[in-house]
């Protein structure tokens, strides 16, 4: 990688990556300042990037965890491609993150870790701080860990809770300098550790020693981000995994059901199924399975009484899921599957993100099962497609998959709080009493949705199940033609849902020579690739689908306005191929990578200005 | 006030598929004559099956039903009555559903004592798709899977059932409808997962599996009917009993070796330890006869009460009652 080219500094935006062993507390610090950054009215993006073993062996490269955060006085689309401070705690995290670093940074590191055990645990043959090979950036070599045992050692903590309080300090000298205020982070930890006041005044303690040391030694002169220019009003920072759980119970509220939610833990979807876990008192009911089957199943059982049925999961539970979503698609019930994607094929890497899952939820079932096929693009607006998928669900009587990924899931921006007024109305489809047309397969002709009856309803008795069913009395049938209609009418269900979502959006002007498509949750860096690009005077748009399976109706006309397509996705071209069999009348160039990593907005304007 | 039905209104228009002389059909009697007893309301009732001969039984109830996918009857009947515990749920499975492919999902269900009512159609065999071997066939079993006989040890589901912690277990044969109601009576009002085994004859594909204890002439020695609080006493001539010989159960006859009808165990089917329990379904022939009945039917809490009473506890406690409420609640803050 040519580090030369990311040399420039914005003034008016930071990159900070806080890197150490993964027992380093290194995830908590980055979330402290971010949510100070955000509680300063900066806009903010963060993305963490840890191993899957919780511990891999301490000092070494493989037990590396990180989290980056991006905060400026000026929309923030993306955690950053580059850092403009590394802290790194140990030889190890240095070594593993160096490549993450503009040209020119500053480089804090924990001088006290720097021994020749460690040194070697990270691979280096000589020491970094003192080769030579650290020249041109600027290194705060500090000695975080004897400071801190310093600091508290007229406490009565031991010596392995003391160093436990390490990353404080370099918390501390990230909050010099740039200038950042102590006390959310302070009300934090007396929150977090009210029943134990020695931590409080530990941590408390560490991190002012953590300031006054940067301070003390000139670091850095202290640098000021203003508050961004964002919209007005109440916020609160919110990653994916909160925002989907969130937009799922705020469509039960809407629709007046109770939501049941039936999964299995699996990286990186857990966090749904924990945080719905803890909303028993708004009537959320979590059913932990024996397996992602049953985790379907279980909701597949809920959906059937007239609950708001979801699932969550990951590719590979996706995967193990595929039977069950055709008998969800079969018996024509609400069901919303959630699959936070990580990097595959099988185990793959767990903790990575990517988008190769498109065609397994759009294809990947056995028979002709179509399903409606949404993705979220940003970690807040999780709420909002995840409010969408229910919402779809509920109204067309057939199953949704909303794909997150694992950057939207664990990476946070600001959200702006919504009111639940705001929000659409969802109208389900529930009979409660017998009427001329109230049985269970009478349909409206506007969506073909039929009716949802639920066991309980007196007189509305009927049968539901796997085999095909005949058209007019629902009873099982193996006729011919009966089997042709009913599997042209479950693909024309979700094609109607063409006519009430919205139209593609075009960011940028609405022809031009060349037209960036994503979809999902590429959208901040394509979005700030293409807004790079305009701004050295290209003609570039960008297209980005939230809609995948129907495609907006107006895809085409979009399309036809430019001279060159280029689809980016973190695939090998699932989406291209699938745009290639939808809109055949256009070509499409392509962007792939499969690193487990988000993409650059380097790499993005790269490819591109190639087209234009 | 309740409305109440008949048996007779419990039959869908859909026309019986089964073979002629399947025991499936005498089960479905069975179901059909014990529902109106248990006092739930026509529409409350829910039945739900995976695949194979047996799970087609929900098309012939003329009650709200669900006929899934292979295996996953028990999570879906598991979720459904999670979600409303208002209904009555019945579990129709075989043994290759319940014990093969479902296995993880039945033991699961029972582990969490949901209150559900599995039955069980236990053929030995493979009927829908014409003759494999199940987990439940004997071994060395010769069927179109195992030409030289099946090397696998069987499953016995009641002991996989006391394995999981379950709480009734019960078995019968599938063309005793007295008995095979009545324990269908009682398994819908024990509050947990009941597990009810029936011993049901495949015409086609494994006639005569259970012949040796459902013999007309010997079925009396063959068999045990088990009731709580009364001995264990079986036989034609009503003279043999089962005893408690060290931690074995033992066959003996009344009259011999000074034995009298006090020696004679009582069976105890709400007793918490399962060891009798155990001892009682793992009774095989020829040297035992096989014991059929409610063999154990124990008080613990459900699933879905422990699950009501976390939610009417948090709702209780906590300060937030809706959405508006969630989005305010902590760290928030305002961008002038």
């Amino acid at each position: 990688m040519n580090t030369e080219q990311h040399n420039t500094q914005e003034t008016d935006n930071v990159t900070i990556r806080f890197t150490g062993d993964s027992g380093d507390g290194m995830q908590l610090v980055g979330t402290l300042f971010s949510d100070t950054a955000a509680l300063l009215g900066n806009d903010i993006s963060t993305f963490p990037d840890y191993p899957s073993e919780i511990r891999a062996p301490q000092g070494t490269i493989s037990g590396v965890s990180g989290f980056q955060v991006h905060f400026g006085q000026k929309k923030i689309y993306t955690p950053g491609d580059y850092a403009d401070v590394l802290v790194a705690m140990n030889p190890a995290a240095l070594k593993a993150n160096l490549k993450w670093a503009k040209q020119g940074a500053t480089i804090i590191v924990d001088a006290d870790t720097f021994s020749e055990r460690n040194l070697q645990k990270a691979e280096y043959i000589t020491n970094p701080l003192e080769d030579g090979s650290l020249r041109g950036y600027n290194v705060i070599a500090a000695p975080i860990s004897s400071q801190t045992q310093k600091t508290l050692a007229d406490t009565a903590l031991d010596n392995k809770s003391i160093l436990r309080c390490k990353n404080m300090f370099a918390l501390g000298i990230t909050y010099c300098i740039f200038n950042r205020p102590l006390d959310f982070t302070n009300s934090y930890f007396e929150e977090k550790f009210a029943k134990y006041p020695e931590l409080i005044s530990a941590n408390k303690r560490v991190l002012r020693e953590g300031y006054i040391y940067a301070e003390n030694t000139h670091a850095l002169p202290s640098t000021h981000i203003a508050p961004a220019n964002i919209e007005k009003g109440r916020y609160r920072t919110i990653n994916g995994n909160t925002a989907t759980a969130w937009g799922l119970m705020a469509a039960a509220e809407k629709a007046n059901l109770p939501l049941f939610l039936g999964s299995y833990p699996i990286t990186p979807a857990s966090d749904i199924l924990q945080e719905l876990a803890c909303h028993k008192n708004l009537r959320v009911r979590t059913f932990q399975a024996e397996d992602e089957i049953a985790g379907i199943c279980t909701a597949i059982g809920a959906s059937y009484a007239g609950s708001l049925a979801i699932t969550s999961t990951s590719g590979p539970g996706l995967a193990l899921k595929t039977e069950a979503i055709g008998l969800a698609v079969m018996m024509e019930i609400p069901l919303v599957i959630v699959n936070v994607q990580r990097g595959g094929p099988s185990t793959g890497l767990p903790t990575k993100t990517e988008q190769a899952d498109l065609m397994q939820a759009i294809y990947g079932r056995n028979g002709e099962a179509p399903c409606i096929v949404i993705a979220a693009s940003t970690p807040s607006n999780c709420f909002d497609y995840a409010f969408m998928a229910a919402k779809l669900t509920l109204e067309h009587m057939t199953p949704v998959i909303l794909l997150t990924d694992g950057f939207l899931a664990n990476g946070s921006s600001p959200w702006k709080i919504k009111k639940m007024a705001e929000l659409q109305n969802i109208t389900h489809r529930i009979v409660t009493e017998k009427t001329s047309n109230a049985t269970a397969f009478e349909r409206t002709d506007e969506t073909l949705a039929r009716n949802w009856v639920l066991p309980g309803t007196p007189e509305l008795m009927h049968r539901i199940g796997s085999l095909e069913k005949d058209f007019v009395t629902g009873q099982a049938s193996h006729a011919p033609a009966n089997h042709q209609k009913m599997v042209s009418l479950r693909q024309e269900k979700v094609d109607r849902v063409s006519q009430v979502i919205p139209e593609l959006y075009v960011h940028g002007d609405a022809s031009g020579d060349l037209l960036v498509v994503g979809w999902g949750g590429t959208y901040g860096h394509l979005i700030s690739a293409v807004e790079r690009l305009r701004n050295q005077g290209k003609k570039v748009s960008l297209a980005h689908f939230n809609y995948i399976h129907p495609l907006p109706k107006n895809t085409a006309e979009v399309f036809a306005k430019f001279k060159k397509i280029i689809v980016c996705e973190l695939n090998m071209g699932q989406f291209a191929n699938y745009l290639r069999m939808k809109m055949q009348d256009f070509t499409y160039e392509q962007y792939n990578k499969v690193q487990g990593l988000p993409f650059t907005v380097e790499e993005i304007t790269e490819a591109c200005s190639k087209h234009v | 006030m309740t409305k109440s039905y008949t048996a007779k209104e419990l039959k869908s228009s859909v026309g019986v598929k089964w073979c002629a002389g399947c025991g499936d059909h005498a089960i479905l009697n069975a179901l059909q004559k014990a529902i109106p007893e248990t006092g739930v309301v026509h529409e409350n009732i829910a039945i739900v099956s995976g695949i194979g001969c047996s799970s087609r039984l929900p098309y012939y109830m003329e009650t709200y039903g669900m006929h899934t996918i292979h295996g996953r009857a028990s999570a879906i009947a598991s979720g459904l009555k999670s979600a409303n515990q208002n209904l009555q749920v019945w579990q129709i499975t075989g043994d290759g559903d319940c014990l093969a492919i479902g296995g993880n999902h039945f033991i699961h269900a029972i582990r969490r004592n949901i209150d559900i009512n599995i039955i069980l159609f236990n053929n030995e065999i493979y009927g829908l798709t014409k003759g494999q071997y199940s987990p439940t066939s004997k071994k060395g079993q010769i069927t179109k899977t195992s030409p030289y006989g099946t090397i696998e040890q069987p499953f016995n589901p009641g002991a996989l059932t006391i394995g999981a912690q379950g709480t009734f277990f019960a078995r019968a044969i599938d063309v005793d409808i007295a008995l095979v109601s009545n324990i269908f009576v009682q398994a819908a009002k024990h509050k947990g997962t009941s597990v009810i085994e029936i011993l049901q004859n495949c015409v086609i594909f494994n006639n005569g599996a259970h012949g040796y204890i459902t013999d007309r002439e010997e079925k009396e020695n063959r068999q045990i009917l088990l009731e709580h609080g009364k001995p264990m006493i079986f036989g034609k001539n009503r003279d043999k009993g089962i005893v408690l010989n060290g931690l074995d159960l033992q066959v003996v006859t009344i009259g011999e070796n000074g034995i009298t009808e006090k020696d004679i165990l009582v069976h105890d089917a709400h007793m918490q330890n399962p060891i009798i329990h155990l001892a009682l379904i793992n009774m095989k022939a020829p040297d035992f006869p096989v014991a059929v009945g409610i063999i154990r039917d124990v008080n613990a809490e459900t699933y879905e009460s422990l699950l009501l009473a976390q939610e009417n506890e948090q709702i209780e406690k906590s300060s937030i009652t809706c959405m508006d409420e969630l989005f305010m609640h902590g760290n928030t803050y305002e961008i002038v």
